[in-house]
């Protein structure tokens, strides 16, 4: 049985994921029921084989119409963890590049019998109109798109949160920088206030915060020193040069000077304060070197992490066509 | 619907019994111990600590081996597998509660296989009713049971630990 959709395309009839688009709408017991997940993954590295069997036969696509070393390496990494055969497809040199729709070259993979799109692309909405567009049992994972989303960063951000700070609900978070242009910022405020965080900040300049912002369910301060001050967790952004048209700041220098994270600045969080970045990072422009290799900087775990909960993402999307059956299979 | 009770404690004596012979009959030294989440892994305990096992006890969670994950998909599993020792070259005494199909027992040996190469080996069930699907047995029993096909039996643990048998209301 083929199980229809919802009202949230990323749900089919019964709650379960169908496809990872964004943040927007899931539940908070779906994102526990992500993080649950990803953390029983993590044994999988510990083993000689460091594979599971759950997705083999299946064939996941990873459909980059944007750059990313990093991010698609760690979904190929986690696709192949769960024994799933991968294709990456540059599509700057591949056949959209020759005139070729976007729809064609969906239908053309989908012939070729694949099972899931990881979609990373310039243009926000890219990954909901191929979601709107696949085959029904094609699942498609939002890998970034746009300023709109990027739901599987937060979601190893909120893990990777969940790893050091027990509580979310006691927690005080602050996202500095670049916020406008942040895709990641945007899909990490769903969902640090789906997950009931004390309260979310964003810091940064009045050129680099959105109007409204605070419609987001966020405080803002255009002062770093202000906004750490008693913060549990700091998630530093990178400056999306390339998203910039206009004179967003004046240099690079003064940026440093008014919002780059110095251990001085730092001392203003909790004594027990850890600091984020998605990557890459833009040594001595967002944060300072001794920072981001300094004993609160959990931005390696970050990348770690990053393989479990997408290969739990992964996983729970490609979920079968059939209705759960109980009784013991033993 | 019948609600049949069987006493976990005796069953436990004969498994220890039989796992202590059959370690005999083929020279098992050094066993380490591994319990399959969750039934087994109750069973595992109280048996390591009759065996007087100095190494801790292993844990293993098969969900990720199932076969069935095409008919049943994905849920959440918040106990991964813990294995605290090394497999490679090792006896090991694989411990579980109910033995029904066989399943179960493949994904386990197929996981076991991915920390390493065993030496051996032994099965130890509390439970093995009728009804296998494929040729994996048991090595040591604590008993045989005949149910129908539409009974199940569970643990439920992990103090007191209680075997029930019970209907269910479709296949699996």
């Amino acid at each position: 049985m083929i199980p229809t959709q919802t009202a949230n395309l990323q749900l089919d009839s019964s709650g379960r994921l169908k496809h990872f688009l964004t943040v927007e709408g899931l539940s908070r017991e779906l994102l526990v029921k992500i993080m649950d997940t990803a953390e029983s993954f993590a044994s999988v590295t510990e083993q000689t084989v460091k594979k599971v069997p759950l997705l083999r036969g299946k064939t996941v696509v990873n459909l980059f119409f944007e750059n990313s070393t990093r991010t698609r390496t760690t979904f190929e990494v986690a696709a192949k963890r769960l024994s799933a055969d991968v294709l990456n497809l540059n599509i700057a040199t591949s056949a959209t590049s020759k005139g070729e729709s976007l729809l064609d070259t969906i239908r053309n993979l989908e012939a070729m019998h694949v099972d899931m799109f990881v979609v990373r692309h310039t243009d926000s909405g890219a990954a909901h109109f191929i979601a709107r567009h696949v085959a029904p049992h094609i699942s498609v994972i939002n890998g970034g798109d746009g300023r709109h989303a990027h739901p599987t960063q937060a979601m190893l951000d909120v893990f990777t949160i969940r790893k050091y700070k027990n509580d979310f609900s006691k927690l005080k978070v602050a996202i500095v920088g670049d916020i406008l242009h942040s895709r990641v910022a945007r899909s990490e405020i769903h969902a640090l206030n789906t997950l009931d965080v004390a309260e979310v900040r964003v810091i940064g300049p009045k050129t680099l915060l959105p109007a409204a912002v605070e419609s987001l369910g966020v405080s803002t301060f255009h002062n770093l020193e202000e906004g750490l001050n008693d913060v549990d967790v700091v998630i530093m952004l990178r400056l999306q040069k390339e998203r910039m048209s206009g004179a967003f700041i004046p240099t690079e220098h003064e940026y440093f000077a008014c919002f780059g994270l110095t251990e001085k600045r730092l001392a203003c969080a909790k004594p027990d304060v850890i600091v984020m970045h998605p990557g890459p990072i833009n040594r001595g422009v967002e944060i300072d070197s001794q920072v981001a290799d300094g004993p609160h900087s959990v931005i390696l775990q970050q990348v770690d992490h990053g393989i479990a909960v997408r290969m739990a993402i992964l996983s729970m999307a490609m979920r079968p066509d059939l209705e759960a059956s109980a009784g013991d299979r033993s | 619907m019948p609600d049949t009770a069987l006493q976990v404690e005796p069953l436990l004596d004969r498994l220890e019994n039989a796992l202590r012979e059959e370690m005999t009959a083929r020279e098992f030294a050094d066993p380490a111990m591994i319990g399959i989440h969750t039934g087994g892994a109750w069973i595992a305990d109280r048996l390591h600590a009759r065996l007087g096992l100095a190494e801790p006890l292993g844990l293993l969670n098969i969900s990720f081996y199932r076969d069935d994950f095409s008919q049943t998909g994905m849920h959440p599993q918040v106990s991964p597998s813990v294995l605290p020792f090394r497999v490679e070259g090792r006896n090991i005494l694989l411990i579980d509660d109910v033995f029904y199909t066989g399943r179960t027992i493949r994904a386990a040996l197929n996981e076991i296989f991915d920390y390493g190469r065993p030496a051996q080996v032994l099965l130890g069930i509390l439970i093995e009713r009728n009804g296998r699907q494929i040729p994996i047995r048991p090595d040591c029993v604590g008993q045989r049971i005949s149910l129908a096909a539409d009974q199940r039996i569970t643990l439920s643990g992990p103090s007191p630990l209680q075997l029930r048998v019970h209907l269910v209301s479709s296949q699996p």
